[in-house]
């Protein structure tokens, strides 16, 4: 028995040298003398082949092949976007230039006698609409996820999460009705506001898609340090919550960052929200309270109408690369962050 | 009076959990009330009448899902495709590796407006656009918003989630599986078919469905690729246009002539997409938690 096993084991390891060049032996597996004391009637994979490498060969050409094309497409969409906004650059489209979106007057009204596409309005409405959704969804969002990793009972855990969860599987657009329907109204009933909707009630709104994302990334960052640090300093005589504010939290600081500058990276390029809550007037204010139009907005509701390769469109092409370029960065930013958060906490522990 | 402090802040806490969950419970149940009134088996298999203030949602239940179709087929093969070479055949550390690798993460977090006007600059305009100057001199037939477009739109808008997540759970399969497979003179395509794949298999259901719930949701991408707020027949090829759950809802909030009269079917309508996505969601982390044996955290 012994024996016959280590037989075997020989001429399978000359057979694996040899398989390239030979392919009528790999019958030999089916040897009489050893059928029958293995555990298996064939083998569970037949000794290579020629064949067998070269379909492994080609199989790896395929996918790397699909993989390069997919990636790409995936470089592709900078690009395709960015080349409808390009002629902007070189010639002047219907009074358009590259610069006129920065140019006096500062008002937004792309129809109309003179069309004037200065989009500091919407890049001031949209600044306004991402902070007042992060100061909302920030300190919500943090606190319970240092309840759910700190404080929480672990059967209580296990149910927070997936219902925050839920928050995030909910479509924006039914956010943006929710918002639209109800919300703007009852905000309206109680403080009186002389427009229905306004930046206030885009910005609750955005922070209902804010506070998942920021949920469950701080939550990861709390839940990743070690127990040790925790442990040390409850036996250094520091209760439950100074541990979790003055340790926990800051060892997880990297990735608390990281959580918010994805939140606004978010919030920022979020569209049916603030399409549908933010009663979309360009106006250049700083109050809370008055209608706005975001970047984003503004391509959904006009690109529908505008003349194909007009000055126009080729604006709203230039506001996507603007939006993607400072989604981009920032994401970029939350990556590093991550990292830096696994390196410090992989180093110390 | 430390004891007060720490009491006070965990109660604190403790509310702003409280406050996400009620906003949520909020949101769930104004839709459940006020959208069982219409619901009814007519209301999901008839077609809208009267300028959407009465019928049904068929055309936008059935568009919906002929766009989740055609996304999926084109998104989970390419994702697992690319997740197979990330996981199996690139190497970690080199640069390619570390760009193309930033390069999906980041398409992750890109907004999903920036992807409809990528679907009208690329499929539309570019390959639209060639395919009638070459087939069809002279005529409009696939250079214009169709089921077609929005679905490849909407199928690079859900590639990364389907790479990422089934990246991940084959990085998760234990280094000994490949090992042993290769020990036992497997090559490394066998290995990877009949080894790795099976036990990445919940990757891929849950980035599937993770992309299928994300592509019946988002509205953004669809509205200048092929999405309608009316049409009178279901679209029977591929580059005529659709009706749209969520697009439906956004046009009959913003665009019907009385609010009013429409808001039962319009909650109904959310209530569907709701009912949707939240299967789909659920499923997904069933799958997670229940066959999620190689789990990275």
């Amino acid at each position: 028995m012994k024996g016959n096993s280590r037989i075997g084991a020989e001429k399978g390891v000359g057979k694996m040298e040899s398989a390239p060049s030979r392919h009528a032996d790999s019958t030999a597996a089916d040897d009489p003398a050893t059928e029958g004391q293995t555990p298996f009637s064939r083998p569970l994979f037949p000794p290579q082949s020629a064949v067998r490498n070269r379909i492994d060969r080609l199989g790896e050409l395929f996918i790397s092949a699909v993989a390069f094309v997919v990636i790409a497409i995936i470089f592709l969409i900078f690009i395709y976007v960015a080349r409808e906004a390009a002629p902007l650059a070189w010639r002047t489209i219907d009074g358009i230039l590259l610069w006129s979106p920065l140019q006096t007057p500062y008002t937004w009204q792309p129809v109309g006698g003179v069309p004037k596409f200065n989009i500091l309005p919407l890049i001031v409405g949209t600044l306004k609409v991402t902070l007042i959704a992060m100061l909302l969804a920030t300190p919500l969002a943090l606190a319970a996820a240092l309840y759910t990793a700190e404080f929480a009972p672990p059967s209580l855990r296990e149910w927070i999460k997936p219902a925050v969860e839920v928050l995030a599987g909910i479509p924006s657009v039914v956010i943006g009705f929710f918002v639209l329907i109800v919300l703007a109204s009852w905000l309206q009933d109680a403080f009186g506001f002389q427009f229905r909707l306004n930046a206030l009630s885009a910005g609750i709104g955005l922070a209902f898609a804010v506070i998942p994302l920021i949920y469950t990334v701080s939550e990861d960052a709390l839940t990743s340090v070690p127990k040790l640090y925790r442990e040390a300093s409850l036996a250094l005589g520091a209760s439950k919550p100074q541990t979790a504010v003055r340790v926990v939290l800051p060892a997880a600081s990297p990735g608390i960052f990281a959580a918010l500058v994805l939140g606004f990276g978010r919030a920022i390029g979020e569209t049916m929200i603030v399409l549908l809550a933010s009663g979309n007037a360009s106006m250049l204010s700083l109050s809370p309270f008055v209608p706005v139009r975001t970047l984003s907005a503004t391509i959904a509701s006009e690109l529908g109408e505008v003349v194909f390769g007009g000055g126009h469109y080729r604006v709203l092409f230039l506001i996507g690369v603007v939006l993607f370029l400072i989604t981009s960065l920032l994401n970029w930013i939350g990556a590093r962050c991550n990292r830096r958060l696994r390196q410090r906490l992989s180093g110390a522990a | 009076m430390r004891r007060m402090v720490d009491r006070t802040f965990v109660a604190m806490t403790l509310a702003a959990t409280l406050v996400i969950l009620a906003m949520i419970a909020i949101i769930l149940g104004n839709v459940v009330i006020h959208g069982r009134d219409r619901l009814s088996w007519e209301f999901l298999t008839a077609a809208p009448e009267q300028g959407m203030m009465a019928g049904g949602i068929f055309p936008a239940i059935y568009g919906t899902v002929l766009l989740v179709f055609l996304m999926s087929i084109v998104a989970v093969p390419f994702g697992v495709l690319v997740a197979i070479y990330f996981a199996e055949y690139a190497r970690a550390e080199s640069r390619l590796y570390r760009w193309t690798r930033m390069a999906v993460n980041n398409l992750a977090g890109v907004p999903s407006i920036v992807f409809g006007l990528f679907g009208l600059g690329f499929f539309i305009q570019t390959i639209g656009h060639g395919i009638d100057q070459v087939l069809y001199p002279g005529y409009l037939v696939y250079g214009q918003p169709s089921v077609l477009w929005a679905a490849m739109t909407m199928a690079v808008l859900t590639l990364p989630v389907v790479i990422i997540t089934v990246e991940e759970t084959m990085r998760a399969v234990p280094q000994e599986y490949r090992e042993a497979s290769l020990a036992l003179g497997a090559t490394r395509l066998q290995t990877i078919l009949r080894v790795i794949l099976p036990q990445a298999w919940s990757g891929v259901m849950t980035g599937a469905i993770l992309a299928i719930s994300r592509g019946a949701g988002e509205v953004a991408p669809v509205l200048f690729t092929g999405a309608a707020y009316f049409l009178p027949q279901l679209p029977t090829r591929a580059n005529e246009q659709f009706m749209h759950l969520g697009y439906h809802i956004y046009a009959m909030s913003t665009q019907s002539p009385d609010v009013e009269a429409t808001k039962p079917i319009l909650y109904s309508t959310v209530f569907v997409l709701l009912v949707l996505t939240f299967l789909l969601n659920l499923t997904a982390i069933l799958i997670r938690n229940r066959m999620g044996r190689w789990t990275t955290r």
